[in-house]
């Protein structure tokens, strides 16, 4: 695959099951096309930088900071934002444990932990650590986001 | 966003990735080679680099291979760290591997950007260079194996247009005796302060180091010096220091006198955990 005009790139994207039929530049990121182009703003920009994690979707399934991802690179692939997610239950034990306070870095969170669900259902302490640390919470809701993660992963609470 | 155009290429084939480098080159666009692209994308942001196009390797299949080949492992420039990771080929590279970054990032963050990043740490690389790995080149004189120390003596060699297809590593080294550490200023996530890497072979310790000095290393004179038993461990890593390639760096991370407290620290730990193996 090739493309020779910089500015006008045509791009199918599978977004949340529905094809998508995009005109971008190359050098457009993931992260802003989602948002402006297709409306998903649920994928938030924070650092621009794939350090906060408050831009992760799923991509085929894993855990992928949008804003490290040139548009034109996620052809072909399956992406699923925040709005593609229903009836998760990584949503509801969010909203059960009230695990967030401003609620910027929330769909972050949900879309990392939902792909840890898929990928690894049986998820022991240490793997939800390393997952965790990619995101970065402000308002510091850790606690209650640890608390997600065990009702989720049906974990118990150690000392 | 990043604030300028650029053309993108996916290649199939090794030849065509190179023939578009050159064609490109030669059309004055300033093209370079994408991988995972963390950096790229990150560094043309703030318009630190402004290529005119980018070529995406990660078509091109060579690139994309984790597996043996005859005794020795073969992993392909695209293939990313967390990947490398959960396959797990080579205990010592998964665990420097998962030090880089963070889990997500290291889903895009590929073997051959971490090692040819231009970032000073770039610790993927030091299970290579203890491995005494092969790279294989491709470029327009053709595809070359090259080992591993010709291309990492302090900065990365590559000519104009080349890139790198795959690393090869003697199946022997893999499951040999091993200790990393990767200490921090704080928390788990971020770059190092001293990341030790060390493989015991034939009752000898080899190290690697990244965060000490502005490029990754390893040091023959130094694991000498480490490995002379008729001296005390801590005049053993005394003497070591003194053989470092460069000036210990001073950076946010932390002051070159803190670094050489804590790499002296390090490196009596990775003495003590392999001379008992």
């Amino acid at each position: 695959m090739s493309f020779h005009d910089a500015a006008n790139y045509p791009v199918e994207l599978q977004v949340n099951g529905e094809k998508q039929f995009i005109r971008v530049r190359a050098a457009d990121i993931l992260l802003y096309t989602l948002r402006d182009k297709l409306g998903l703003t649920g994928c938030k920009p924070g650092c621009d930088n794939g350090d906060c994690g408050a831009c992760t979707i799923l991509l085929d399934g894993f855990p992928m900071k949008s804003c490290l991802m040139l548009t034109v690179e996620a052809a072909g692939k399956q992406l699923i934002t925040i709005e593609g997610l229903k009836n998760s239950s990584v949503q509801y034990a969010f909203a059960r444990n009230q695990a967030f306070q401003c609620g910027y870095c929330t769909p972050g969170f949900i879309m990392n932990c939902q792909g840890l669900l898929n990928a690894e259902p049986d998820a022991g302490q240490e793997t939800i650590r390393l997952w965790l640390e990619s995101n970065i919470c402000r308002c510091t809701s850790y606690e209650e986001i640890h608390q997600v993660v065990m009702d989720v992963f049906k974990l118990k609470n150690e000392g | 966003m990043i604030p300028f155009d650029f053309e993108y290429y996916r290649p199939e084939s090794i030849s065509m990735a190179v023939e578009w480098f050159q064609s490109l080159q030669a059309q004055g666009k300033n093209p370079i080679y994408y991988g995972g692209g963390t950096e790229i994308i990150t560094l043309a942001r703030n318009q630190s680099i402004q290529p005119g196009a980018v070529i995406d390797l990660k078509s091109v299949p060579e690139c994309n291979l984790l597996g043996f080949q005859n005794d020795r492992l073969v992993i392909g420039a695209c293939v990313t760290l967390s990947t490398l990771t959960a396959v797990n080929p080579f205990p010592l590279l998964s665990e420097t591997a998962q030090g880089v970054a963070d889990q997500t990032a290291r889903n895009k963050i590929t073997m051959g950007g971490n090692i040819f990043s231009e970032i000073p740490y770039r610790e993927a690389v030091l299970p290579l260079l203890l491995s005494n790995s092969h790279i294989v080149i491709a470029g327009k004189q053709g595809i070359r194996e090259i080992s591993i120390h010709h291309v990492f003596s302090e900065q990365r060699r590559l000519e104009a247009g080349e890139f790198l297809v795959c690393v090869l590593i003697d199946r022997t080294y893999l499951t040999l005796p091993y200790v990393h550490y990767k200490k921090r200023q704080i928390g788990f996530v971020g770059y190092p302060l001293v990341t030790i890497a060390a493989l015991k072979k034939d009752t000898q310790i080899h190290t690697a180091y990244s965060g000490v000095c502005p490029f990754p290393f390893q040091s023959a004179e130094m694991d000498r010096l480490l490995n002379d038993i008729s001296l005390p461990r801590a005049q053993r890593v005394h003497e070591a220091i003194l053989q470092l390639p460069a000036p210990i760096m001073t950076d946010t991370e932390g002051s070159a006198s803190y670094r050489k407290f804590v790499l002296q620290q390090t490196m009596l730990d990775t003495i003590h955990a392999l001379e008992s193996r």
